[in-house]
């Protein structure tokens, strides 16, 4: 690895003001992502800026009416143990045991996840399908982005230079809501999505309210399709109705083909893993309330 | 190059300083500066696990974490496993259960399973496997080292319930 300079800024305004200093820096939280493409060759930095140390980075805080914050560097294994997100966001914690295995685990941050932007990273399906935004502070000061505008091509996304990912905000769980993210992959453990479906669903008297789908690993960016939630309101949560969804969310996506699948088996799957995290999705909201 | 840096830490219990440049991985720092060999370097991108320590209260793959990481920190490697020439009960099991051929992966299992123990004192065979999804073996295939976990954790945690 080339050499650089290691920095660990204790408090935000001091990171900003690094990293404004610094253009050719990189930031570092579990290094999951980080550390392998320094190492590779694929990225370089002068500066790496650890920030584990900002209190705000570090963070997991509830409540009943403000949602979840989860600070950008928590890493799954806190998320996974922490007790209100294993009540209110079941999904979240499956999401955070599927990233890598126990050690990678012990790391890895849905705050990296997400600035990682690759089109099939876990987390950002179930995170848009949550309604959450992203926290980012810079040089300007403060501001918030929905998960789902901020992915821009692969490897990329709306941070301008000198700005960080401060925290993911999550809305607190409507009655009669559930959300699930479902992967497919060769293996049971340790490997890219296929395709990932994320979906959640708010029902009232039996009734579809609202709904939001979203997909990895099938198009340049994670994909949100909101017609597809679109056309589940004022649905009863029928196979059919759910079947339809799918079906646009299929539409939607424009895979490539790989080593771990053909375009045709990914668009193929797209149906199947929609409609299969919608029922699970849906069986939450019933079970929960 | 860049400045190195000192780094103070604690290793196995002990109080532990080094002087590292900021591109180390804490596995180079362990093997090369420290001179604790017990943990090895397999894939070097963090997916094989051989080189699993505990740091703080998780383990992780020290390829992967910067040997300036660790100040302040208290890792666990292989080495301090062992209660001086007493085997921990996860090694003994292991050269029982022949849960190894040429060894690289040994130390990571250990370290990991070690972790898994104190989480959950009588894992299922099921939890056991998820939990050592991040170690990778090429030689036992797997099996014996799955049973060669069981039978530690009675050993430790006595027979379950
Ligand atoms: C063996 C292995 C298995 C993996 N399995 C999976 C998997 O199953 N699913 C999956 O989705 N991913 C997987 N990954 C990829 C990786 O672990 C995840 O993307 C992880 O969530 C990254 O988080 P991190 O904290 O380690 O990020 P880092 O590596 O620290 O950072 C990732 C990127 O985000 C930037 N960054 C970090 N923090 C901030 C911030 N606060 N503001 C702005 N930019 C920031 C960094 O500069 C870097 O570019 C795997 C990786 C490995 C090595
Ligand atoms: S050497 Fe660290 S995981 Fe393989
Ligand atoms: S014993 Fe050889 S890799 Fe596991």
């Amino acid at each position: 690895m080339k050499a650089f300079d290691y920095a660990a800024p204790a408090s935000l305004p001091e990171a900003v003001g690094l990293l404004a200093s610094q253009p050719s820096a990189r930031l570092l939280a579990g290094g999951t992502d980080l550390l392998v493409q320094l190492r590779s060759g694929r990225k370089e930095a002068d500066v790496v800026i650890d920030v584990k140390k900002i209190p705000e980075l570090n963070e997991i805080a509830f409540s009943p009416a403000g949602g979840l914050t989860i600070g950008a560097a928590v890493p799954c294994y806190r998320l996974t143990a922490d007790a209100s997100i294993q009540s209110h966001y079941p999904a979240l914690v499956e999401v955070a045991s599927w990233i890598g295995g126990t050690q990678i685990q012990g790391r890895a941050s849905l705050g990296g996840n997400l600035c990682n932007s690759a089109p099939s990273a876990d987390s950002i399906p179930l995170l848009i399908a949550l309604g959450a935004s992203a926290l980012i502070a810079g040089p300007a000061g403060s501001r918030s982005v929905p998960v789902e505008d901020f992915c821009t091509a692969p490897g990329r996304n709306q941070l301008a230079p000198g700005e960080l990912l401060v925290s993911i905000q999550i809305p607190p769980p409507a009655p009669f809501s559930g959300a699930a993210y479902l992967r497919f992959i060769p293996r049971n453990e340790m490997d890219i999505a296929v395709v990932g479906a994320g979906a959640a669903v708010t029902l009232s008297n039996g009734v579809i309210a609202g709904a939001r789908i979203a997909l990895s690993s099938v198009a340049p960016t994670p994909l949100y399709v909101p017609a597809a939630g679109e056309s589940l309101v004022n649905q009863m949560p029928t196979a059919e109705a759910l079947e339809t969804a799918a079906k646009i969310a299929q539409e939607a996506a424009s895979p490539i083909s790989d080593m771990r699948g053909s375009a045709a088996y990914r668009r193929h799957l797209c149906a199947v893993m929609v409609r299969r995290a919608l029922e699970l999705a849906v069986a939450r909201a019933l079970e929960i309330n | 190059m860049s400045a190195k840096v000192q780094v103070q830490t604690t290793i196995n219990n002990e109080p532990v300083e080094f002087l590292c440049e900021p591109r180390q991985s804490l596995l180079e720092c362990l093997r090369d500066i420290v001179g604790l060999t017990g943990t090895k370097e397999g894939c070097g991108d963090g997916n094989c696990g051989s080189c699993t320590v505990k740091l703080g209260d998780r383990i992780v793959t020290s390829c992967l974490v910067l040997g300036v990481e660790a100040a302040g920190e208290s890792i666990t490697t292989v080495e301090g496993l062992a209660h001086g020439s007493t085997l921990h009960p996860l090694q003994k099991a292991f050269l029982d259960h022949a849960a190894l051929q040429c060894g690289i992966c040994t130390p990571g299992f250990l370290i990991a399973a070690d972790a898994l123990l104190q989480k959950h004192p009588h894992p299922t065979e099921e939890q056991t496997r998820f939990w050592l999804s991040n170690n990778l073996c090429r030689c036992t295939g797997y099996d014996k080292i799955i049973r060669a976990v069981q039978a530690a954790a009675i050993e430790i945690n006595g027979a379950a319930q």
